[in-house]
């Protein structure tokens, strides 16, 4: 009933060859964070490995490693803390594997941030309430909103905040139900199943709608709403969708806006952005396109960007896949003996063929 | 007297934290969890009443432990229980089955002595509360 949580878009497995990650702190190359040299007070004390607190046991915080709070002049390296939670290495892993999209680098860096230095205030005994963590994905389709959830589940689980770390991806069908009384148990089972990870609701505008006003969308509205105020600890809920759709649904549910800490906006890709995307996922399916290919494939992101129901980086992965077929295609006809630089090549051809270079309005 | 049925139940009452320990562990098992409740103690009633579905696919243990907390306040005089069941043996396997909530006072049972033919004395137990009405039998007043 429910789609798996597949990285559609612009994410992929890290791949050698991207720019490798510098030693210092990921964070810091966000923006200036100044990291104390080594200390004593960090050395020698494991962070993770302490016996967890019991799940929504009164306890309002993450599982804080510590204890009993450092006393006032202490240090703390927070280059150290973060190797320590590998946080280094999963911002490093969202720079490399997505193309483009750094005021979202940006924002995530930021949360990580504020929930890094979160923790090393608990570790002074500075205990302040929990912050709200639910977010809200605005961005067309294709734009890594789906990737970048991934990402930010294993990160609030590096840092603490989430037991598991998993990922449930869901539409309206996942939570409303088709008639009286059955929108409540639904809701609440996904919920389970989602507590300790991430919850996306994908497209959550259509939870609402105004039309109807015997919806069973609102009861499951009002069920989420319940459990993010009071399961804050156990499950972080991302709405994704239409920057606008979304801006409409929010001033429906006032409720819900208000519940939501972060709102992170996702661009479109440039069209360069687009071509290095391109180049990863060619790269990636063990494919290579010629010279002339790749000034064919400029010129077919260019057409294809302003061309209708253009999805970003999942037209991209379509594309490819339609010129594996053309390419496919072209040598079986041929028939003639073909070697290994053959069956890897993409020509220029395959690309030119596509209907996005004779047709205006349709699909290439 | 203090009805000793399932797993832990000669140990102190589990708190939230072991709670939710346990269903963990089931969970990391592979199995899935139910939370059941009762007002008839008897040892042989193995069939509680159900509150709501079984969990199949849930992550984490408080998923199992939100739904403990909402069958206690709902039936704050009963016998609540975790029953977690094992599907890899295709049929109904319970694998780790606890008390998780209990009344405040437990009566405890009477043995009757029903004498028949030859002076023999069949023995059986009667919980003292199965003599009130089924819903009100742990609700003392005073």
């Amino acid at each position: 009933m429910t789609r798996p949580a597949e990285a559609g878009g612009p994410g992929w497995p890290a791949e050698p060859g991207g720019p490798a990650e510098p030693g210092g702190s990921a964070l810091a190359r966000g923006f200036a964070m100044p990291a104390p040299g080594d200390t004593p007070a960090a050395a020698g004390r494991p962070v993770n490995g302490g016996p967890q607190p019991a799940p929504g046991q009164g306890e309002t915080g993450p599982p804080a490693g510590a204890r009993e709070s450092l006393p006032d002049d202490a240090l703390i390296d927070i280059g150290e803390e973060e190797r320590q939670l590998a946080i280094c290495e999963l911002l490093g892993r969202l720079d490399r594997e997505l193309v483009g999209l750094v005021p979202v680098k940006t924002r995530v860096r930021e949360i990580a941030a504020l929930l890094l230095v979160d923790r090393l205030r608990r570790r002074y005994g500075l205990r302040s309430s929990r912050p709200t963590l639910h977010m809200c994905f605005t961005g067309s389709p294709g734009t890594g909103k789906t990737t970048v959830a991934i990402r930010m589940a294993e990160l609030l689980k590096g840092l603490g905040y989430l037991r598991r770390g998993h990922l449930v991806s869901v539409t309206r069908d996942d939570l409303v139900g088709e008639y009286v009384g059955h929108t409540a148990p639904k809701t609440k089972a996904v919920l389970k199943r989602a507590m300790g990870g991430v919850l996306l609701i994908d497209e959550a505008y259509y939870l609402c709608r105004a039309e109807n006003e015997r919806d069973y969308g609102q009861e499951a509205i009002e069920i989420l709403l319940q459990v993010m105020e009071a399961q804050r600890d156990d499950l972080v809920v991302i709405l994704a969708g239409y920057r606008d759709r979304m801006d409409a649904f929010f001033r429906s549910n006032p409720g819900m806006a208000s519940r939501i800490a972060h709102h992170i906006d996702f661009p479109d890709f440039s069209a360069g952005e687009l071509i290095r995307i391109a180049e990863i996922m060619v790269e990636q399916e063990r494919y290579r396109l010629s010279p002339d290919a790749h000034q064919a494939f400029r010129e077919y992101i260019e057409l294809r960007m302003h061309q209708p129901r253009f999805a970003n980086g999942r037209s991209v992965r379509n594309a490819i896949d339609r010129f594996r077929l053309r390419q496919a295609g072209r040598l079986v006809s041929a028939g003639v003996r073909v070697g290994k630089d053959d069956l890897v090549r993409i020509e220029a051809d395959d690309i030119r063929r596509s209907r996005v270079f004779t047709q205006d309005s349709d699909l290439g | 007297m203090r009805i000793t049925q399932g797993t832990f139940s000669s140990l102190p009452d589990l708190t939230d934290d072991e709670i939710a320990a346990q269903i963990q562990y089931a969970i990391s098992q592979g199995w899935s969890i139910a939370v059941e409740f009762t007002d008839d103690p008897h040892p042989r009633n193995n069939l509680w009443q159900m509150w709501g579905l079984p969990m199949f696919d849930i992550a984490d243990a408080a998923a199992g432990l939100s739904e403990v907390r909402a069958c206690r306040e709902a039936y704050p005089h009963h016998y609540v229980r975790v029953s977690a069941y094992d599907a890899t043996y295709g049929r109904q396997t319970t694998a780790l089955s606890f008390i998780v909530h209990r009344p405040a006072e437990e009566p405890g049972f009477r043995l009757e002595r029903q004498e028949v033919a030859d002076r023999r004395i069949r023995y059986t137990l009667h919980p003292y509360v199965a003599d009130r009405p089924h819903g009100k039998r742990y609700e003392w007043r005073g």
